[in-house]
C-alpha cells in the first residue's frame, strides 16, 4: 500500500476494501432491475407485486428538499442496486462456507462473527454490501422461538408474518428514499420475538458496504409480541471511496401489548476526508410503533460516521401508557453534515416520551437537531420532555435547533429545553493541569457532556461508543 | 381575493397623481403579488396557521377601499370614546388606512421630523405580503427624530376602523428613524370596527447609536378581522430596542418581528402575551439576528388559551460566525384551559459561532390541579382560584415592561392590580 493510503487508514481504521468477486445487477432504476433483485433472491409472486407498486409510486414523488445539509443531486441511474458476494448465491448453512475473505474482513471490523465471541452472547447477522451473509446463534434463539434471520429468509419461511407488517410502519408511499428502498431493499434483518419470551441475547447487525458504486438498502423489520422484550444493535462501516454512497435503509419496529423494544446504533460510515470528498449519504428511515398498550420503544444512537447524516427514529405512541424513547450523539467534525432528531407522535392516552439528544460540532460541520413531539386531541394525559444540547468547536462550525412542537390536548404538558455552548477554557486547563494532554482532555469533558445518553448502550456497545466520541472529535481542538 | 388578482394600479382610486417612477414600482411589486398569490401553508413561515384557507373561508372578495368614510365628527368620537387616556400622550390617528391627524405636543417642535412620501428606492422584496403592501400602500409616515433628543411623553399609533367596512384590504406603512442617543416610547394601539378585513401593516424602526425604542403593541377588543403586522428593526452600536405585544382581539393575528443585530452590544428584547378565546388563531414569530458581537437578545411569551382558539410562537435565533459572545434566550409559555385549544411552537437555534451563551425552553400544558386545590383550600372558589393563577402566570411578562405608565395601562386594561 502506498504510504498516503496507510496515512488515510489511521484516520479511519474501517476504511479498507476487500477484494472479492461481487454478482451486481444491471447499472440503474428500472423495473428490470427490481424483477432482477427479486429474482435473485427467490422471492414469491407478492413480493415482487409489492416492490413493482412501490416503484410506480416512485415515479410520482419528488425528492425531498427542505434538509438543512445539501447535496448534489444523486444520479439514480448510475447505481447498482443489487451487489452480492459471489459465494453466498449458493446456501451457505455453516460459517466455514462462507469466503475467507469476508470472515477476515469481519474480523478486521472486530465482529463476533465466530465462536469464541460466544461469551459475549450477542447474536449476530451481518450484512455485506446487500445480502445477508451470516447469522449466529440460530440454534439458541431458535429454543425459545425467536426468529431472527434475514429478511430474504423471512420472505421464504415465515411470509404471513412478514406480508402483515411489512410496511405497516412506514407504508410505501411514505416519502422518496422510503418508497426507494421498498422498491429495492435488497435485504437486512428480520426479528420475531413470541409473546411472552424476553430474548435471552441481544441481538446484533453488522452492515458492510463494499463494492463501489454501490447503494445500499436494507430492511429491518422487528415485531415484538405481546409482552416480549428485545435488545436489537447495529453498526455500520464502509471503506473509503471518493465517490458518495447511498445508504437508504428502512428500519421497522412494532410493538404489541406490553412489550418493550430496545434499538441501538453505532453509526460510523465513512465520513469522507478532511476535505470533505467521499463519504456516505445515510438517509435512513426508522420508525416504530407502540401499537399495543403498555407497549415501549426506545431509541439509541451514536452518529459519528457519514458525511450526511439525515435521519428521525420516530415513536407512534398509538397504544394507551405506552412510552418512547430517543437518546442521540452526533457528532459532526471537518465537513460532515448531520440533521436528525426524532418524531414522537402521541396517540394513545398516558402516553409519555422523552428526547435526550446532544449534538457536538467541530471543524466546518454542521450539526442540526430537528424534532417533532404532536400530541393528538385524544391523548390525554401524555407528557413528553425534551433535552437537546448543543457543543460547538471552533467559529466554522454551525449547530442548530428546529423543534416543533404541538400540543393539541389540554391535560398533556410539554417541556422543551435547549442549549448550546463550547468547551471551557476553565475545563480545558483543569484536565490539562491532571496530566492530560488537550486531546484527551476534549475527549473527557465530550464524554462527560454526552454521559446520558452513553449510560443507555449496551455494555459492548457503551465502551466502543466511548472510544468512538473520543477518535471522531481528533485534531479538531488546538 | 378576485379583485386582488385581477386589479391594476390605474384603477386604484386612492393613489390619485402617481409619479412614473412610483406608478411602475407599484405596477411591479403588484405584478410581483399576483404571481405569487397569499402565502400558503407549504410556506414554512407560514405552516401552522394557513392564511390563504383562512381569508376565504372568511370573506370570499377582498376589495380595497373605496370612498373615505370619515368626517371631524367621527373623528372627534373616535378620540373621545378612546380606550386610553390621550391628555398627556403624543399621538397618530389612522382611520381606515389614511392618516387623519397628527398630535404631538409634548415635544419641541425641532427636534423631530415628519416626512410623507416613500423612499420608494429603498424597498424592494421577494415576500408576496410586503409587495402588496409596496403596491397598494394606502398611506405613509415616516418619523425621524434628532440626536439626543428623548421624547418627553409616548407617542400612541391609534389604528382605527370604521364599522361600515366590511371584507377590504388595507395596507400601510410606518417608518421611524432615531438617532443618536435619543429615545421613544411608542405604543401601536390596535382598535378596529371594521368586519372580516385583512389588515397589512409593515412598520420599520432605524436605531443609531446609543439610542431607545420601546415599542409597544396592543391588539385587545374583539372584532373579525385577520391582522398582520410585520416589524423590522436594525440596531446600531449601543441601542436598545424593547418590544411587548399583547394580542387578544383579532380573529386572526400574526405578528412578524425581526430584529437586527447589526453593530457590538446592542440589544433586543421581545416579550409578549397571547390571550385568546373563540375560535381565534394567533401568532407571533419573531426573528433575532446576532450579526455583531456582544450582543444581547431575551424573549419571553405566554399564552393562554381557552375555547377553541390556537396559538403559535415560532421564534429564531440566529448568530452569525462572527457574533461572538452572543447571549440569546427565549422561552415560551403555554397555558391550555380547554380540550380544543392547541399550542405550537417552533423555538429555532442557528448558530455559527461558538464562544456563545443561547438557549431556549418551551412548555405547554394546563394549570395544574394542585395549585387550585391548594388555593380552594384557603377559600377562594375555582374560578377565582383559576384567575389568580393566569394573573400569576402572566405577571412576570408584564414586569418586563419598562415604561412605568404604559404597564399601568396594560394592567388596567387586563384587569390586574
Amino acid at each position: 500500500m502506498r504510504e498516503k493510503e496507510i496515512d488515510k487508514l489511521k484516520d479511519y481504521k474501517y476504511g479498507f476494501t476487500t477484494d472479492i468477486e461481487n454478482i451486481k445487477s444491471p447499472k440503474g432504476l428500472s423495473e428490470n432491475t427490481i424483477k432482477f433483485i427479486s429474482k435473485a433472491k427467490n422471492e414469491p409472486e407478492w413480493m415482487l407485486k409489492w416492490r413493482l407498486s412501490a416503484f410506480e409510486r416512485l415515479q410520482k414523488i419528488q425528492e425531498p428538499n427542505w434538509q438543512k445539509p445539501k447535496y448534489p443531486k444523486i444520479n439514480y441511474q448510475d447505481l447498482y442496486y443489487y451487489s452480492a458476494p459471489k459465494t453466498t448465491q449458493s446456501k451457505v448453512k455453516n460459517l466455514s462456507d462462507l469466503d475467507p475473505k469476508i470472515l477476515d474482513t469481519y474480523k478486521k471490523l472486530g465482529i463476533p462473527l465466530d465462536e469464541q465471541k460466544k461469551l459475549n452472547g450477542i447474536a449476530v447477522d451481518a450484512v455485506f454490501d446487500s445480502v445477508s451473509v451470516a447469522t449466529t446463534f440460530k440454534d439458541t434463539l431458535s429454543k425459545v422461538g425467536v426468529i431472527f434471520c434475514s429478511i430474504s429468509e423471512a420472505i421464504q419461511k415465515h411470509p404471513e408474518l412478514v406480508k402483515k407488517y411489512l410496511g405497516s410502519v412506514i407504508p410505501i408511499s411514505d416519502h422518496f428514499f422510503a418508497t426507494l428502498n421498498s422498491a429495492v431493499f435488497t435485504d437486512g434483518s428480520f426479528v420475531y420475538i413470541p409473546e411472552g419470551v424476553k430474548c435471552p441475547m441481544e441481538l446484533s447487525t453488522y452492515f458492510r458496504i463494499n463494492a463501489s458504486q454501490t447503494g445500499q438498502f436494507e430492511r429491518t423489520l422487528i415485531i415484538a409480541d405481546k409482552n416480549s422484550y428485545v435488545s436489537y444493535l447495529e453498526g455500520c462501516t464502509a471503506p473509503m471511496r471518493d465517490e458518495n454512497q447511498l445508504h437508504a435503509a428502512n428500519v421497522e419496529l412494532v410493538a404489541l401489548e406490553g412489550a418493550e423494544i430496545k434499538y441501538s446504533t453505532v453509526q460510523n460510515w465513512y465520513p469522507g476526508d478532511e476535505n470533505g470528498k467521499g463519504g456516505i449519504y445515510n438517509f435512513v428511515t426508522k420508525r416504530g410503533l407502540c401499537k399495543g398498550d403498555n407497549s415501549k420503544i426506545s431509541w439509541t444512537q451514536v452518529e459519528t460516521g457519514s458525511s450526511i447524516t439525515w435521519k428521525y427514529p420516530s415513536c407512534i405512541l398509538k397504544g394507551d401508557n405506552s412510552v418512547g424513547e430517543f437518546y442521540s450523539i452526533a457528532i459532526t467534525n471537518n465537513h460532515q453534515k448531520a440533521d436528525t432528531g426524532t418524531k414522537m407522535i402521541h396517540i394513545g392516552k398516558n402516553t409519555k416520551s422523552k428526547i435526550i439528544s446532544k449534538g457536538i460540532s467541530a471543524g466546518k460541520a454542521d450539526n442540526t437537531y430537528r424534532g417533532l413531539v404532536d400530541i393528538f386531541p385524544n391523548a390525554k394525559n401524555s407528557q413528553n420532555y425534551t433535552q437537546c444540547d448543543s457543543l460547538l468547536m471552533g467559529n466554522r462550525c454551525g449547530a442548530h435547533t428546529i423543534p416543533y412542537i404541538k400540543n393539541r390536548n389540554s391535560d398533556s404538558n410539554i417541556a422543551h429545553e435547549a442549549t448550546t455552548s463550547k468547551i471551557s477554557e476553565d475545563q480545558l486547563f483543569y484536565c490539562q493541569q491532571r496530566g492530560l494532554n488537550s486531546e484527551e482532555a476534549v475527549s473527557l469533558i465530550v464524554n462527560g457532556f454526552c454521559k446520558e445518553v452513553l449510560q443507555q448502550l449496551p455494555m459492548e456497545f457503551a465502551v466502543e461508543a466511548q472510544k468512538l466520541v473520543g477518535i471522531s472529535l481528533e485534531g479538531s481542538v488546538g | 381575493m378576485q379583485n386582488l388578482k385581477n386589479i391594476k394600479i390605474e384603477d386604484v382610486s386612492y393613489l390619485g397623481n402617481l409619479t412614473n417612477e412610483e406608478k411602475t414600482f407599484r405596477k411591479k411589486n403588484l405584478s410581483d403579488f399576483q404571481t405569487h398569490g397569499f402565502p400558503s401553508k407549504k410556506n414554512e413561515e407560514w405552516r401552522f396557521i394557513d392564511l390563504n384557507s383562512l381569508l376565504l373561508k372568511n370573506s370570499s372578495k377582498l376589495e380595497l377601499i373605496s370612498k373615505n368614510l370619515v368626517n371631524d365628527k367621527i373623528i372627534d368620537n373616535i378620540l373621545r370614546t378612546f380606550p386610553i387616556d390621550l391628555s398627556d400622550k403624543n399621538y397618530i390617528l389612522s382611520v381606515d388606512g389614511f392618516i387623519k391627524k397628527i398630535e404631538i405636543k409634548h415635544e419641541e417642535k425641532n427636534c423631530y421630523k415628519i416626512e410623507r412620501s416613500v423612499d420608494i428606492n429603498k424597498l424592494s422584496s421577494k415576500d408576496p405580503l410586503e409587495c402588496l403592501n409596496n403596491a397598494l400602500n394606502t398611506d405613509y409616515i415616516k418619523l425621524i427624530i434628532n440626536e439626543n433628543y428623548s421624547f418627553n411623553k409616548p407617542l400612541v399609533i391609534l389604528n382605527y376602523s370604521n364599522e361600515l367596512m366590511n371584507s377590504v384590504s388595507l395596507n400601510q406603512k410606518f417608518d421611524i428613524s432615531i438617532n443618536k442617543n435619543s429615545k421613544l416610547s411608542l405604543i401601536n394601539f390596535y382598535n378596529y370596527k371594521s368586519k372580516k378585513s385583512f389588515y397589512n401593516f409593515h412598520q420599520y424602526y432605524f436605531l443609531h447609536e446609543g439610542s431607545i425604542l420601546k415599542n409597544y403593541s396592543i391588539d385587545l377588543s374583539d372584532n373579525s378581522n385577520l391582522n398582520y403586522i410585520k416589524t423590522n428593526i436594525d440596531l446600531s452600536k449601543n441601542s436598545i430596542s424593547e418590544n411587548f405585544i399583547i394580542t387578544q382581539g383579532s380573529e386572526y393575528s400574526k405578528n412578524e418581528i425581526s430584529c437586527n443585530l447589526i453593530e457590538p452590544y446592542s440589544s433586543a428584547f421581545v416579550n409578549g402575551i397571547i390571550n385568546l378565546n373563540n375560535q381565534k388563531k394567533h401568532e407571533i414569530r419573531s426573528k433575532i439576528n446576532h450579526i455583531a458581537p456582544n450582543t444581547k437578545s431575551y424573549q419571553l411569551i405566554k399564552c393562554i388559551l381557552s375555547e377553541n382558539s390556537k396559538a403559535v410562537y415560532q421564534g429564531k435565533i440566529f448568530v452569525d460566525k462572527e457574533a461572538q459572545k452572543t447571549d440569546g434566550y427565549q422561552l415560551s409559555k403555554a397555558i391550555l384551559l380547554n380540550q380544543n385549544t392547541e399550542f405550537n411552537a417552533k423555538p429555532e437555534l442557528e448558530i455559527y459561532a461558538d464562544d456563545v451563551k443561547c438557549s431556549h425552553g418551551s412548555s405547554s400544558g394546563s394549570l395544574d390541579d394542585n395549585k387550585i386545590f391548594y388555593l380552594m383550600t384557603r377559600g377562594l372558589n375555582k374560578n377565582q382560584s383559576k384567575k389568580l393563577l393566569i394573573d400569576g402566570f402572566i405577571l412576570d411578562v408584564l414586569d418586563k415592561i419598562t415604561d412605568i405608565s404604559v404597564k399601568k395601562i396594560v394592567k388596567n386594561i387586563l384587569g390586574i392590580n
